[in-house]
């Protein structure tokens, strides 16, 4: 060939974009997993860095070997469904295949919404509403570790039957609040008790709860119920301890405690509660050797189920994808929803587990009790075993959600 | 039982005694703020963020060294005075010509940075720090049940007030301070040092919130957040009691709080705005603020 000027431009053209289709090439040959959550608010211990941790402990425990790279990405949505939205559609457009986690109920509602409209696939780790499976239930999603009808069931359930008849709700002013105060009032009522009162707190924002902790005293109730998470929570029960709510026979039910707030409350003022969560570390051998690989990665905060939820929907995905091959699945996040919920999950955590048409993934949960000071013999050793409440009775009958999916 | 619009009246009072103790915090947070502003002319936005110093510090004098609430009631503001002495010498001292913006701009930037190293250090969980022996246990005030801790907070936020302003008002070193924001070099011919003058007070400024912080410490939960969740509530306060007045600042922070521990009982949802909407009434009826000059 003749060394013209035309015929080294084009060889340069064409070397020049070598590594752009290469890229290309690379990019349809890559998974991505965007981790949104709370990076940088309450309930960052809750979620954020350990579940970013655990979706790349996932993907690291997956390999390489399945023909396909894995990427998982990770960013803050400052508790705000403005930024959650903003984030979701720049993430779905760029190639992300997966959204995982988000916090917030507000916001985890809000990106199901986005998932629907880009046809892409979300998993729902963070947020507790029911509604994500209700009302508000989305072909494109699944809600994975826990819901406010799960923890209504286990924690108000296991209250009333122990006598609390009588409730006052100190309740997150959002989605998330609402539906826990909802879900909970339901079982309290149909058991044959009574809902005396409920406060609205502003969230985020509030750090005292003394003036709705004596609204509460006043109402006479046995019973007060908090629908409240993270730091919320730790500051109701340590200014209930406070104001000797507790030593005059009023009881709190931390409708959503997790261990990592007992850790911040100390057993001293923690020891007694009940709460409910679907994973604990040291429940078994296996829990136990993946919290020791998860502690390399983090060393200072204790998995909770979120985190295990992050780490075991991550794997399912990648191994749906590994069935499925990467084209069919980043074609329709439809499809590839419909795949993952045609197969059980299975892992080390939480073994097998089916996942429902309405997108609800039925695992069992546990009832626990935070353990006293003298009780706790080893690191973060928080829980015992109260109740176990089997997989098909710990979430609300796939019939009565109201999610159109199931009606149809 | 005798109710007052609705409100059976021990419920009624017992709020107003909550709405108190929360302006009690208030006002030490804007007071410090005031200090600040009335004499150095910078908008601190970095104050939650060393109110929250101060209370972690605290927690650590606790975990690390032992060191209980009482000396850390002292040690804390000492130290975390002494790091708003640094930054005063090492970046404010830059600003005093420059426009307030510059400062507050600063200051937000610095408390971004100081949270961030919390939060990555420590997480957001909090931690655990008890209410000292001496000061457990509770009043029963018939209309309702009164934490001593809190009673003690409300006794030591007005003694620290009312000390701050004498100092400020009554003495030969606050006239020193006052003629100082008036005419600094007619100060210093007088033989005065201005400049240590004022890094001094920016590091009191700072120490009144670790102070702060040190109080907060037992009943609220020690987290990297728990400064920016008042900070913006303090402004409010600040501005309507009028910038820079340190009587006004304690009266706005003492009626504040109680405003705030009303508007929890009648209309809960608004508590976290109340002060919001009173600010935008103040300031479009006074500008300078309630108690300040125009």
């Amino acid at each position: 060939m003749q060394l013209s000027r035309r015929n080294m431009l084009a060889g340069a053209a064409a070397t020049g974009a070598l590594p752009l289709s290469l890229a290309r090439a690379q990019a349809a040959n890559t998974v991505r997993i965007g981790v949104m959550t709370d990076m940088s608010g309450m309930y960052r211990d809750n979620t954020g860095p350990t579940s970013v941790a655990a979706a790349r402990e996932s993907a690291a425990e997956f390999g390489a070997s399945h023909g396909f790279r894995v990427e998982v990405i990770e960013a803050d949505h400052q508790n705000r469904p403005d930024v959650g939205v903003n984030l979701a559609r720049q993430w779905y457009d760029q190639g992300v295949d997966l959204i995982m986690d988000v916090p917030t109920s507000s916001v985890g509602l809000a990106v199901s919404g986005v998932a629907r409209e880009k046809n892409k696939s979300y998993i729902c780790v963070g947020s507790a509403t029911a509604d994500l499976t209700g009302a508000q239930c989305s072909p494109n999603t699944i809600h994975w570790a826990y819901d406010t009808y799960m923890l209504a069931r286990s924690t108000g359930g296991a209250t009333v039957r122990a006598g609390g008849d009588t409730w006052f709700f100190i309740t997150a002013d959002y989605a998330f609040g609402h539906a826990l105060e909802r879900d909970t009032s339901n079982f309290v009522r149909s058991a044959g008790g009574r809902v005396v009162g409920q406060v609205r707190t502003p969230f985020p924002g509030t750090t005292d709860f003394s003036s709705f902790l004596v609204q509460a005293q006043a109402s006479r109730a046995k019973i007060i119920g908090l629908a409240n998470a993270g730091a919320d929570t730790q500051n109701c029960v340590k200014q209930a301890a406070e104001f000797g709510l507790t030593r005059r026979g009023i009881k709190l039910a931390s409708l959503l405690l997790f261990v990592n707030d007992v850790h911040g409350l100390g057993l001293q003022t923690a020891q007694g509660l009940v709460c409910t969560e679907s994973f604990y570390w040291d429940m078994n051998d296996k829990t136990r050797a993946w919290t020791q690989r998860m502690l390399r990665r983090i060393p200072t905060n204790y998995p909770n189920m979120i985190h295990a939820g992050c780490y075991s929907g991550a794997l399912h995905f990648l191994k749906t994808v590994a069935a499925m091959g990467v084209p069919a699945a980043k074609a329709s996040g439809l499809d590839l929803v419909n795949r993952m919920k045609a197969q059980p999950s299975d892992d080390d955590l939480f073994g097998k587990a089916t996942i429902r048409a309405d997108g609800r993934r039925i695992i069992p949960s546990y009832l626990f009790e935070v353990k006293t000071p003298a009780e706790s013999t080893k690191p973060w050793d928080y829980y015992k075993l109260l109740q176990t409440t089997p997989a098909e009775e710990a979430f609300r009958p796939i019939g009565e959600g109201g999610c159109a999916l199931v009606r149809s | 039982m005798d109710e007052i619009f609705g409100i059976p009246a021990p419920l009624l009072f017992g709020q107003l005694l909550l709405g108190l103790i929360n302006g009690a915090f208030y006002a030490m947070l804007s007071l410090g703020l005031a200090v600040i502003f009335g004499l150095l002319n910078i908008i601190n936005f970095s104050h939650g963020a060393q109110f929250m110093m101060g209370a972690f510090v605290a927690w650590m004098l606790l975990h690390y060294l032992g060191i209980g609430y009482w000396w850390a009631l002292i040690l804390s503001p000492l130290l975390v005075g002494l790091t708003g002495v640094i930054l005063e010498r090492t970046m404010i001292c830059r600003l005093y010509k420059l426009d307030h913006l510059y400062g507050l701009l600063l200051t937000f930037g610095i408390s971004l940075i100081i949270e961030g190293i919390f939060r990555n250090q420590y997480g957001s969980s909090g931690m655990p720090y008890r209410i000292p022996t001496q000061l457990s246990g509770a009043w029963d005030l018939g209309f309702m049940f009164m934490p001593v801790y809190r009673g003690w907070v409300v006794v030591f936020a007005l003694f620290t007030c009312i000390t701050t302003w004498l100092v400020i008002e009554k003495t030969r070193l606050g006239a020193y301070l006052r003629a100082a924001t008036e005419n600094a070099p007619l100060v210093q011919a007088f033989g005065v040092n201005v400049p240590r003058m004022i890094t001094l007070t920016y590091g009191a400024g700072v120490a009144l919130a670790a102070l702060a912080g040190v109080l907060a410490a037992p009943i609220y939960s020690v987290n990297p957040q728990m400064g920016t969740n008042l900070i913006i509530v303090v402004f409010a306060v600040v501005v309507i009691g009028g910038m820079g007045s340190i009587l006004g600042s304690v009266l706005t922070g003492f009626g504040l709080g109680i405003v705030e521990g009303l508007t929890k009982v009648f209309y809960p949802e608004a508590s976290a705005t109340v002060i919001f909407i009173i600010m935008v009434i103040v300031l479009l009826a006074r500008p300078a603020g309630l108690f300040g000059r125009a």
